[in-house]
């Protein structure tokens, strides 16, 4: 049987179309209960939750997206072990893909179910504790979860560190060579990483890594995010890329985070992603199938939107140099 | 490693470019020979450690250093602070206050907490830092076992800054509320968010964390001070 994801990419490349992927789980699962510092993974196991995870993958598959993200992004053990569930990792990861596989067989044979995998949450030495052998070892451990419960691809998300990228995949390799694998980085800090990693080098470096798409995920909103997809479009216009953004940006309303990005504004962008280079399209935190619905019916009956009209609203990521001042007393040191 | 030839102004400068740039045993050394040429802890702290951690704050956010940089950064802080710790609690000056900091439940941000727990203990007070990833019973705990005047909390996700309610409405339904002082801080939050978890004090900053701190600890001597006379006098 050829892999559903790749399957998927052909046809697109074949006949030109987007393809679309799911929007916010974690936001979701707070919206149907799930208590803020709560483990969002031990959903998959508790018999009267399954049904809450059960639905916010339906809910998905209703609104068209061809590809879903399972309930497994917090599920590496370095983050599992914050709620002393370290132990559990295999059985909640393969948990959650197995409900994911379940709801999108309702929907016919095609629809793809992407494991997630998310920062493992800890700093690489010299910085925090954590060795490159670890993190493979920890990300393989999750893994090998996610392909015991059927998914047809890894898909490795919200990342800032390339290091962590890295170790990612290679415990993603580790545990089911034969998977294709997806990343994509959050640039949510003036355009680049936490840790200061630039689209354009992101690419760069992504590339060697033999990835069946890379892209951007989460972060400030959809404006900074078209920055992103644009600035890495120029990169490679052949690279596969993924744009799946946050709805807006969060504010407090009565202890709950609310984004402002309505499914209008999301259909918008939904178009002015594509147009600057995106192939696989969704959202992040804060979006719901209302979402995601507006967004496919836009990409899918709305002429495509012609790039070279359009322009960008949120600056392109550039490194700054330090101050004058400072760099005169770096050259005194010597 | 010798910066015996600098003159003192120069020697501050480069403290402050070396913690800049993370080196942490340049600082360390710095640090050492700061003290050498006579000058209090306070003053090396004040001078060299938080004027080199106030550019990099700045940087950070400008976008100039990303947090490689800022980690390494404070780290470089910590060594000269080691130092300068153990003589800080020897001046004899007896210690401000007590604190216990830690950040909250699902949150494991903590370069900002930890600032603000150097910055405390530069100023006199003692610090229980209980790290990250704190629960309400651990924060519990923590205040039956050390007794502090206050507790500061952490949180930089809008996810987790509701939990500081959560330790709030503990400390009330255990009847402890009234002899701890809480201050919550964290870059998501804000003095309106502060005040609506139940907070006593919200700490935009370390610097003013530790201001409101101080400033809390002298009223508590003042009213310890009416306490006692009214004591004596009834
Ligand atoms: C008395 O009590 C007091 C008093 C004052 C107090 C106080 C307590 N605490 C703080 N203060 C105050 O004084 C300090 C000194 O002046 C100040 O502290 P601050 O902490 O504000 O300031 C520090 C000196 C510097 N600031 C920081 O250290 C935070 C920097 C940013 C870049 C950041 C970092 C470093 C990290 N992160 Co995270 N991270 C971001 C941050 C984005 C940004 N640019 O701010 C933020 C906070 N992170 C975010 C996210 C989403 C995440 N992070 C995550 C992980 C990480 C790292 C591990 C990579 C790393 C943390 C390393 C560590 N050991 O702390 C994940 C969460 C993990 C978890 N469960 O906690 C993850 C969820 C990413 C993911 N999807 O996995 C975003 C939060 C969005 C939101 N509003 O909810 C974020 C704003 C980035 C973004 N733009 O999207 C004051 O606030």
């Amino acid at each position: 049987m050829t892999n559903r994801f790749l399957a998927l990419l052909a046809k697109s490349r074949e006949d030109n179309s987007p393809i679309m992927v799911d929007g916010g789980m974690g936001t979701m699962l707070f919206a149907a209960g799930l208590m803020f510092g709560d483990p969002p993974e031990m959903w998959n196991a508790l018999p009267d939750k399954q049904d809450k995870v059960r639905a916010v993958y339906r809910g998905y598959l209703e609104a068209g997206s061809q590809i879903i993200l399972t309930n497994t992004f917090g599920g590496t053990p370095f983050r599992l072990k914050m709620h002393n569930l370290q132990d559990r990792t295999y059985e909640l990861n393969k948990l959650g893909v197995e409900l994911a596989r379940d709801e999108a067989a309702k929907f016919g044979p095609e629809r793809v179910v992407a494991g997630s995998i998310g920062p493992s949450g800890e700093l690489f030495e010299p910085m925090g504790k954590l060795t490159y052998e670890s993190a493979v070892d920890g990300f393989a451990r999750q893994a090998e979860g996610i392909a015991a419960g059927g998914a047809d691809v890894f898909w490795v998300e919200t990342m800032s560190d390339l290091m962590e990228v890295q170790a990612a995949v290679a415990g993603a390799r580790k545990a089911a060579p034969h998977l294709p694998i997806v990343a994509t980085m959050t640039f949510d800090t003036k355009g680049f990483t936490m840790m200061g990693v630039s689209p354009t080098q992101a690419v760069n470096e992504l590339a060697k890594l033999d990835l069946a798409a890379i892209g951007a995920n989460c972060g400030n909103g959809p404006d900074e995010l078209e920055a992103t997809i644009y600035a890495m479009h120029q990169v490679d216009p052949n690279v596969v890329l993924v744009a799946k953004g946050n709805a807006g940006m969060p504010t407090l309303v009565d202890g709950r985070a609310v984004y402002n990005a309505t499914p209008e504004h999301m259909l918008e962008h939904a178009r002015r992603f594509r147009a600057f280079g995106a192939t696989i399209i969704g959202a992040c935190c804060g979006s719901s199938p209302a979402h995601i619905k507006a967004m496919t019916t836009a990409l899918r009956t709305m002429p495509p939107l012609d790039p070279s009209t359009l322009q960008l609203t949120a600056p392109l990521a550039e490194r700054k140099s330090m101050s004058e001042d400072k760099r005169a007393r770096r050259e005194r040191r010597g | 490693m010798d910066f015996s030839d600098l003159p003192d102004d120069e020697l501050w400068l480069q403290m402050q470019d070396d913690l800049y740039d993370g080196m942490k045993e340049e600082v360390a050394a710095e640090t050492n020979e700061a003290l050498k040429r006579g000058y209090g802890p306070t003053e090396v702290l004040e001078k060299g450690l938080v004027a080199g951690m106030d550019v990099v704050g700045v940087d950070f956010r400008d976008g100039v250093l990303f947090v490689p940089e800022v980690l390494m950064a404070a780290n470089s802080m910590k060594a000269g602070m080691e130092i300068l710790r153990p003589l800080l609690t020897e001046t004899g000056a007896p210690r401000v206050g007590k604190v216990v900091i830690g950040t909250v439940k699902g949150d494991i941000h903590d370069i900002g907490k930890n600032l603000v727990a150097m910055m405390l203990e530069g100023a006199g007070f003692e610090v229980i830092n209980l790290g990250v990833n704190v629960d309400a019973d651990k924060f519990l705990a923590a205040i039956k076992e050390h007794k502090p005047d206050i507790i500061g909390m952490s949180a930089l996700l809008t996810t987790t800054m509701p939990y500081m309610k959560v330790v709030n409405q503990m400390l009330i339904d255990e009847r402890m509320r009234e002899e701890v002082y809480v201050m919550v801080g964290g870059a998501p939050v804000s003095e309106t968010f502060a005040m609506a978890v139940g907070a006593d004090a919200y700490g935009r900053d370390a610097a003013t964390s530790v201001d409101i701190a101080k400033a809390y600890m002298d009223n508590v001597r003042k009213q310890d001070k009416i306490d006692k006379a009214a004591a004596v006098n009834q």
